[in-house]
């Protein structure tokens, strides 16, 4: 479980590589999946990474219940299935669902707000764990207090399962827009920045040198058209995940998910040629139906989920 | 002007680590310029191909035809550094594509069998010291889902190994690591690129 040095030279699990890893997905598309078939179709469109579960938030949200860590063997099932790295959530301070997910050998952990909370005041020490984190944010003193924690990725909250991109477009403005603020703060201002953000003072100086969060930060929850995903990158980010977006549209015509899929990778690494946006949003058919975000009552809201 | 300040390189910037590689060149003087169209191949004298995932980049690269552009680069006189993903994208051969997904886009530049993922999966990534042919001093690499070169053919140098696996190798203009380089702040196999495409471009000067 422990960062492992098996000999004076060789070195596993420290944050260089966790964080090494997570630089290798930028201008990628990671895609959820829940079966290895779907996890075929991901890879094939060109999918960075599969995030496997047994149901999208989609799905989550109509059903109910407790959502929990994925079935082991689906995941290994998606696993053995593509050739790409395999993500899988966890619940919020669910550090056992995350041993479990370690030993698996899944590439990295989504500590998510989609699925129900275990813990309701602390997150999983990540530092402890070999595997990479994942954690969903909605403002720059959550990204940097999970950083702390030992995330090496953060990803936008947004409202996962609805389709409706403007909570991911909210929480990019937020995070980026304090960066910003904090680039062009005195130095000597910092300290009380982090004691407002309730973060630590050396990621605050972090962010004040360097314009940016100190890992990868990528767009989530709503996005559903390549021209989302563009609009993402041009706000800033880094990549995208994409949840029900892609296997709940088209009606379910295969060929209309994978034309989609690949769409939007495309969209990604293309997010500044309009003319490439405009022939990849051709005829994708229906993009999946989706929940206006003001006709969710606050319970029904995942991204408040997290602390 | 220096020599360094003239050269032009561009990194393929499709998806991966492309800014690293960006970051590193431009510290070491060189003009670098992202590439995600043929058009923007016009002038360069070296293309790195970065790490990040070898079945996006190679899809990418053959919807706008950037394979073939990629191909006449090099045959035009160009250098090509791959890393990671980007030695994948170069070899005559990959190993370790599921069968389902078919033959993996290649430029097929370089005389290399590659094995994808072959230390393991991300658990097993690793950071080393490596002895690198020509440096005085051990090189910091990491490998991160790293593939390794299984066979090499005649007239491929063989520059660095590990663990009887070979992880860096030259053929002419076209240079193949396994790991990082542009990870761990140590320049040296960049200059050693950025010395190559020199030598391409005053060859294509003659």
């Amino acid at each position: 479980m422990l960062p492992l040095m098996s000999d004076q030279q060789t070195q596993q699990g420290t944050t260089e590589i966790k964080f090494g890893f997570a630089e290798m997905f930028k201008g990628g598309v990671i895609m959820d999946v829940v079966t290895p078939d779907q996890a075929r179709v991901a890879e094939a469109a060109g999918a960075t990474a599969v995030m496997a579960l047994e149901r999208v938030p989609a799905d989550i949200r109509r059903d109910g219940g407790v959502a929990r860590m994925s079935d082991p063997s689906m995941i290994k099932e998606i696993i053995a299935a593509v050739s790409i790295p395999v993500m899988a959530k966890v619940r919020i301070g669910h550090f056992v669902e995350a041993q479990i997910l370690q030993a698996l050998g899944v590439d990295f952990i989504d500590e998510s707000e989609v699925l129900t909370p275990a813990d309701e005041s602390f997150h999983i020490d990540k530092l402890k764990f070999k595997v990479p984190f994942v954690n969903g944010a909605k403002n720059l003193g959550e990204a940097l207090r999970r950083v702390a924690e030992g995330a090496s990725m953060i990803r936008t909250k947004g409202e996962a399962g609805t389709g409706d991109v403007v909570e991911a477009v909210r929480h990019a403005r937020a995070i980026l827009g304090e960066i910003r603020a904090i680039r062009v703060r005195p130095f000597e201002e910092l300290m009380s920045v982090a004691r407002d953000l309730g973060t630590p003072y050396h990621l605050v100086q972090y962010v004040h040198a360097h314009g940016k969060l100190p890992v990868v930060n990528f767009a989530a929850g709503g996005i559903a058209t390549p021209a989302d995903a563009a609009l993402m990158m041009q706000l800033g980010l880094d990549g995208v995940f994409v949840g029900s977006g892609i296997f709940k549209s088209g009606g379910g015509d295969l060929q209309k998910i994978e034309q989609r899929a690949r769409a939007i990778v495309r969209a990604t690494t293309h997010f500044d040629n309009p003319d490439i946006l405009a022939e990849v949003s051709e005829n994708l058919g229906l993009p999946m139906t989706g929940i206006n975000i003001d006709s969710l009552i606050p319970e029904e809201r995942l991204a408040s989920r997290g602390w | 002007m220096s020599t360094s300040q003239s050269l032009r390189i561009g990194v393929l910037a499709l998806q991966g680590a492309f800014r690293e590689h960006k970051r590193l060149l431009e510290s070491l003087g060189a003009w670098v310029t992202e590439v995600r169209l043929p058009q923007q191949l016009e002038g360069l004298s070296g293309l790195i191909l970065p790490g990040g995932e070898s079945t996006t980049i190679g899809n990418l690269m053959v919807e706008y035809h950037l394979d073939t552009a990629i191909q006449d680069f090099h045959a035009a006189g160009g250098a090509i550094f791959g890393t990671c993903a980007g030695a994948i994208l170069l070899a005559r051969t990959i190993h370790g594509t599921p069968p389902q997904f078919g033959v993996q886009p290649s430029l097929n530049l370089m005389d290399i069998t590659v094995q994808r993922n072959a230390f393991g999966r991300q658990l097993d990534s690793f950071r080393t010291l490596l002895d690198v042919s020509g440096f005085g001093a051990p090189f910091p690499a990491v490998f991160i889902r790293a593939p390794v070169f299984k066979a090499v053919g005649e007239g491929v140098q063989v520059l660095a190994e590990h663990a009887g696996q070979i992880v860096l190798a030259r053929c002419g203009r076209l240079l193949a690591g396994s790991f990082h380089p542009e990870l761990t702040g140590d320049a040296r196999i960049h200059e050693l690129f950025l010395s190559m495409s020199r030598e391409a471009q005053a060859a294509a000067a003659v």
